[in-house]
């Protein structure tokens, strides 16, 4: 009889807590206040990739004395979806990480509410031009350019590439794989790379590119780790599309050398930002937050948190980085106004171009 | 309305306002959204994208796709149902909980596995099957198999031997018997398992796009593109209408050749491998090796360190990764996983008790069926729509009161029961329709309320399967990512969000952690699937 209890009691309770669902109370964890109910609240909306230390994050709590939620999920363009289609209702009170391919959606859709923050010295650079950083602040910078091993090629004597031409050249065949710019965001990057590089003829250099055999996967994860020689999955390919940043990941112990390197001449920029949302529960609190992601403390955190570069110019970066993650002096920068006039064709056409 | 129909729409409601509250709400916002962008509804917009060739295409595609790896989950997953759950060896028992491992393991992993293997200059690099369809099927195939295995292997163990065994007396071969009396008995289960395999195959996301390079485009990655990326709500808004049109028809079929008398059941105690099992027995270690080499390929990957053998993958599992790539350590988000799994579980066995009940009742009259038919059909459906749809549905629909739920620590929960409610509820269906109802009623005439005579005739039946549709859920809630992944909040990550933000984050201890954290979340699996199955040994004296 025993046993039977043990069967009977599960349902009871099952058929017993589905009625919990209706009262809204949580089971599965820590009690949570209602988004907006207290003034001493602000929550921040962020994509996945979004962290900073717990230090920094409890000493913007102590300081302003509101408690920070951090709601972070979803890449870039997700994030930026999100809070388009919930403008009326803002998921939120400030949010992070819209960037510059997505920024004018974002516009476009009122998601932003009028910033009022003084950008610090070097930041002006990086503001979307259509908006002059009076709702979107940057926040910070990073570039996707083309990586090579060049531990490959010198075991084989051979000059690495260094431009976009020398990807297509024969020579390098069959020795590229890049991220697909439908499903991942540095695969996006690098297709508007190409747009900025050949203008009107981007469609004929990718057909160069296909036609010496470069392998196109579904984001960044498979190409680095699954194709790349030194991915560590015994990948095949020597060139890569990864980030300006990466070769300070692959400096192997001991040594005082990486064994990648990123092509200067390849890059194009990636500039992520942070602003207000409009009809936000707690204005005041999201100013503060967006102050607190320029000032110098979250700058400087920026690199080992992030894998991204400060805007800032007067903050210091760590010593690996300083040493193996070079930033290109002259990157290719596609105007957020022409990506938002022309992505759905150039996205549209390249998919035609690839998949044939 | 008499009281048995009373009775039976009051056990309906909670299933139906779940449903409606967390699925039907959000889908039909998501779609009004797209279709009135202006508040005016366009149709000509809605013709225009369906009319594309484009279109076209994607859909055949996902169609030819679905179809195929249903068909090869069919064929490899029946010999095995068999196998495992109508005969007895030694490790029986291990084996059908690590048939379910592949159910859980993220499709990122299991891509750069399968890719692995198929590359030129791989093991299986000769068949040159990298970024074909073939490999998507195979992929497809490899996630799902599971299915057919648990939910036919179910109505199998459950089977009365003594009609095929009447069969054999009277002359019958064994190829005879299992034509002529054992398929007709499964057809119910083996439809359910291969609508569940078909419905998760054509709404498959990564898979697709890891496996074909996407070269290839289905409904699901194509309104995710429509969605995400070039934000053209109203296309992806037809797309998503299109899709649910796709899926009722199929439902509808599905239902139609599903409907058989019912077969009476007396659980057949399973027999000793002999030499006429060698067909089941060769698919089955197939079976076994085709899951097997990628579920290698990753545990031995997650050893290797520097070119060497070393645990200290496993040891990092206690730590946030290589510069703090995560905000809590593997272990926590493990713990956070099996949490939020127990929740999910005993909302879909709750709920989907009540569904299997109220559906499988014997109808009196034509409309009552139909109406049983449609909420069958109803239930199945969040497997078929857009996890984008219903993602962003969720954010748009349920912020205001009374349903401002969206920042609810429940909505999570929640969502993995919708994904594993249709798996309690094709578990369920087969067996309870099984059940003669005459036995209910001797039950009643000799005295019995309906509460023993729920205890005495329904329960003893249907208690193994239950049970395996609760370890199923609990599988589905474990691996669940896609709707995860939308809702989960930054504190509260489960266990394959962290392997994806690991696999995100350069550094190759973090690689390693993602692959060993894999391996985690698969020896979870099967351990939980063991447990389960001890337990359904246990219980079966107690009747």
């Amino acid at each position: 009889m025993k046993r039977l209890l043990l069967v009977v009691l599960p349902l009871a309770l099952a058929s017993g807590g589905c009625s919990l669902i209706g009262t809204g109370e949580g089971q599965s964890a820590a009690p949570e206040p209602e988004p907006g109910a207290s003034p001493g609240t602000v929550v921040l909306v962020t994509h996945e990739s979004f962290a900073l230390p717990k230090k920094l994050l409890r000493q913007f709590e102590d300081e302003s004395g509101l408690d920070l939620e951090v709601r972070a999920a979803g890449d870039a363009g997700e994030l930026t979806t999100k809070l388009a289609v919930t403008s009326d209702h803002p998921i939120g009170d400030a949010a992070f990480g819209v960037d510059n391919t997505f920024a004018s959606r974002a516009l476009d859709e009122d998601v932003f509410d009028s910033l009022d923050v003084a950008l610090p010295a070097g930041v002006e650079e990086y503001v979307v031009p259509a908006d002059g950083g009076e709702r979107l602040a940057p926040v910070d910078v990073g570039h996707v350019c083309v990586n090579v091993d060049t531990t490959w090629f010198a075991e084989r004597d051979l000059a690495p590439p260094a431009s976009l031409d020398d990807l297509a050249d024969p020579a390098y065949e069959g020795l590229f794989v890049t991220p697909s710019a439908l499903s991942s965001s540095p695969g996006l990057a690098f297709l508007l790379t190409t747009v900025a590089a050949y203008g009107d003829q981007w469609p004929a250099y990718w057909e160069d590119l296909l036609a010496n055999d470069t392998l196109i996967v579904d984001g960044w994860t498979d190409a680095y780790y699954g194709d790349f020689t030194q991915g560590g999955e015994g990948g095949e390919r020597p060139v890569v599309l990864s980030y300006d940043s990466s070769p300070a990941f692959t400096v192997p112990k001991g040594s005082d050398r990486s064994s990648t390197a990123a092509l200067l001449d390849t890059c194009s920029r990636q500039v992520e930002y942070a602003g207000v949302l409009a009809g936000a529960a707690n204005p005041d609190g999201a100013r503060q937050l967006v102050e607190f992601l320029l000032s110098p403390e979250v700058q400087a955190a920026l690199p080992t948190s992030m894998y991204v570069f400060p805007v800032r110019d007067d903050v210091e970066l760590p010593d690996d980085w300083a040493e193996f993650a070079e930033q290109p002096a002259d990157p290719y920068v596609v105007d957020p106004d022409e990506i938002a006039a022309n992505r759905d064709t150039w996205l549209q056409e390249w998919r035609d171009l690839v998949t044939r | 309305m008499n009281r048995r129909l009373l009775g039976l729409l009051a056990l309906a409601l909670v299933p139906v306002v779940v449903l409606g509250v967390f699925f039907v709400l959000p889908v039909s916002g998501m779609l009004a959204l797209g279709l009135r962008p202006d508040g005016v509804l366009d149709p000509g917009a809605v013709v225009e994208v369906l009319t594309r060739s484009r279109t076209g295409r994607v859909l055949g595609f996902t169609l030819w796709s679905a179809a195929a790896a249903t068909a090869c989950a069919v064929v490899l997953g029946l010999p095995a149902a068999y196998v495992l759950h109508r005969t007895t060896f030694p490790l029986r028992r291990v084996l059908r909980a690590a048939l379910l491992v592949p159910f859980v393991l993220p499709t990122v992993v299991v891509g750069v596995a399968f890719r692995q293997l198929l590359r030129d200059g791989g093991p299986l690099g000769v068949l040159g099957l990298d970024g074909t369809p073939v490999a998507i099927v195979l992929g497809l195939v490899f996630f799902n198999v599971a299915v057919v295995v648990r939910v036919v292997g179910g109505a199998w163990e459950a089977l009365d031997g003594r009609a095929g065994q009447a069969a054999a007396t009277l002359g019958a071969s064994p190829a005879q018997v299992f034509r002529t009396v054992t398929v007709p008995a499964l057809r119910p289960a083996i439809v359910s398992a291969a609508t569940v395999v078909f419905l998760f195959c054509a709404t498959a996301f990564g898979i697709v796009l890891t496996l074909g390079g996407t070269r290839y485009a289905t409904v699901e990655t194509e309104i995710y593109l429509l969605t995400v990326q070039v934000f053209d709500l109203p296309a992806a808004a037809a797309l998503s209408i299109l899709q649910l049109v796709v899926v009722v028809g199929l439902l509808v079929l599905a239902q139609r050749a599903r409907a058989v008398a019912p077969v009476p059941r007396a659980p057949a105690r399973p027999r000793r491998l002999g030499r006429s099992d060698g067909v089941p027995v060769a698919v089955t270690l197939l079976l076994l090796a085709f899951v097997a080499i990628p579920i290698g390929s990753l545990v031995a990957g997650s050893l290797r360190v520097d070119d060497g053998w070393s645990l200290a993958n496993y040891a990092a599992l206690g730590t946030t990764g290589d510069r703090e790539a995560l905000q809590v350590t593997v272990t926590q988000a493990l713990a956070n996983s099996l949490r939020t799994a127990v929740d999910a579980t005993w909302m879909a066995v709750g709920t989907g008790l009540l569904v299997a009940v109220v559906v499988t009742r014997r109808s009196r009259t034509a409309a009552e069926r139909r109406v049983r038919g449609a909420l069958d059909g109803f239930f199945m459906l969040p497997l078929g729509v857009s996890a984008v749809t219903l993602g962003f549905g969720l954010l748009i629909t349920l912020d205001e009161p009374p349903l401002d739920l969206r920042d609810s620590p429940l909505l999570v929960p929640v969502a993995q029961a919708l994904v594993a409610l249709p798996l309690v509820v094709r578990t369920l269906v087969p067996v309870l329709s099984g059940i003669d109802d005459r036995q209910r009623q001797a039950a009643a005439s000799l005295g019995a309320g309906p509460l023993r005579s729920v205890l005495t005739v329904d329960l003893p039946v249907l208690w193994k399967p239950l049970l395996a549709g609760a370890g199923f859920a609990f599988a589905a809630s474990l691996g669940e990512f896609g709707a995860t992944s939308f809702l989960a909040r930054e504190d509260f990550p489960t266990l394959p969000l962290v392997i994806f933000r690991l696999l995100g984050h350069p550094g190759e201890l973090n690689y390693g952690m993602a692959l060993a954290a894999s391996v985690l979340l698969a020896s979870t699996t099967a351990v939980v699937m063991l447990l389960v199955e001890r337990l359904r040994v246990a219980s079966v004296g107690a009747f």
